[in-house]
């Protein structure tokens, strides 16, 4: 027993602890969400969150250990942002065909999110840091970060408030497009990648190619919009 | 190899990204201008095949590089509990109207013009 303890001891400081509770993590919560038919609730993001996040807490391993190894799987947020123009450019055709549907929808559907997020917060009397930090919720969390850092809020707290709103469509996306009437995988995709990022986007690409496809450049779309219109919105009104 | 030469490739355009923006200070984030300059690179044909390769790598997968940032919510406990419900609330509203809202805009605008058959 105080073997296992000192070899927790030791390997829970050093990078290959985080980096492998990450992945291996993430491989088991994908293989019960494959077996459980890709039910919404069993998300492979929150089950990871929840197990690492408890297992940190119980432990009593401070974040920044974890994070020491988690960095190597962090990292690769930028070159995933920047991988994003590759649906786009494969889709460009279509984007120059439908790009009044595709832009009016992208900045309708940003302004909803980012304004009722807003204003709810704002109504709530929360802080102004985590109000500027909710502006950016539905924007993928690498560049919400970038974004909070410029309106003046917190990047982490962007961050979760990304990844916490991406849970979210992942998982509700499905009842309130049904209830709405919404059958289109095309238009069903779109949303998703619009107000619940790379998480909703993940979740479409699951669910059916067309949605996989419209999500991948609302992904685009959203990212490019978000990066330019928040700022400015910030600029000119607060 | 293929796709390790993608990745050589995106993290060059990100670099490059970074480095506009500090030169000419612009307001964005660096992987945003790395993505714009992707888009541009991608005229070049011998890029595509590399770029193709890593980025249906990393998108398909993508879930899985949120997972650090996300258990950032345990350094945050004393605002979740402070605000918890009313931050749960705000989000979860938040995302439906930006659901709903894309959603049916995107269908309207769709539908004035040519839409496809693809109801499901």
């Amino acid at each position: 027993m105080n073997d296992f303890v000192q070899l927790w001891v030791y390997l829970s400081t050093t990078p290959l602890f985080g980096l492998t509770a990450t992945l291996v993590t993430y491989v088991l919560a994908t293989t019960a969400y494959d077996r459980l038919i890709r039910a919404p609730w069993a998300n492979p993001v929150l089950w990871s969150v929840l197990c690492i996040g408890g297992v940190l807490l119980a432990t009593d391993t401070p974040y920044p250990t974890y994070f020491a190894g988690a960095q190597f799987v962090h990292v690769l947020l930028g070159p995933a942002v920047v991988a994003l123009g590759w649906p786009l450019w494969q889709r460009r055709f279509e984007l120059k065909r439908r790009w009044v549907a595709i832009t009016g929808a992208a900045v309708a559907g940003g302004i909803a999110a980012g304004g009722s997020a807003v204003a709810l917060a704002w109504a709530f009397d929360m802080p102004t840091e985590v109000v500027r930090s909710l502006a950016s919720k539905s924007v993928t969390a690498p560049v919400a970060m970038g974004i909070a850092e410029r309106v003046g809020g917190v990047p982490a707290l962007a961050a979760v408030f990304a990844v916490i709103t991406g849970l979210v469509g992942a998982m509700s996306g499905k009842y309130l497009f049904d209830w709405l009437g919404i059958t289109s995988w095309a238009v069903r995709g779109f949303a998703l990648g619009t107000a619940a990022h790379g998480i909703g986007a993940a979740r479409a690409l699951q669910v059916h190619t067309d949605a996989g496809a419209y999500a991948g450049i609302a992904l685009g779309v959203q990212v490019l919009l978000s990066s330019i219109l928040i700022p400015l919105f910030f600029r000119w009104f607060a | 190899m293929i796709a390790l030469r993608g990745l050589a490739i995106l993290l060059l355009l990100q670099i490059a990204g970074e480095g506009l923006i500090r030169v000419l200070g612009l307001p964005f984030p660096g992987p945003v201008v790395g993505l714009v300059l992707l888009l541009i690179a991608l005229r070049w044909a011998w890029l595509r095949e590399p770029v193709a390769a890593i980025a249906e790598m990393l998108l398909t997968h993508l879930s899985l590089l949120f997972i650090p940032v996300g258990v950032g919510v345990i350094t945050h406990l004393g605002l979740v509990s402070q605000f918890g419900w009313q931050l749960l609330l705000v989000i979860v509203l938040s995302t439906w109207t930006g659901l709903a809202v894309t959603a049916l805009v995107f269908r309207r605008l769709l539908r004035s013009s040519d839409l496809p058959n693809e109801t499901s």
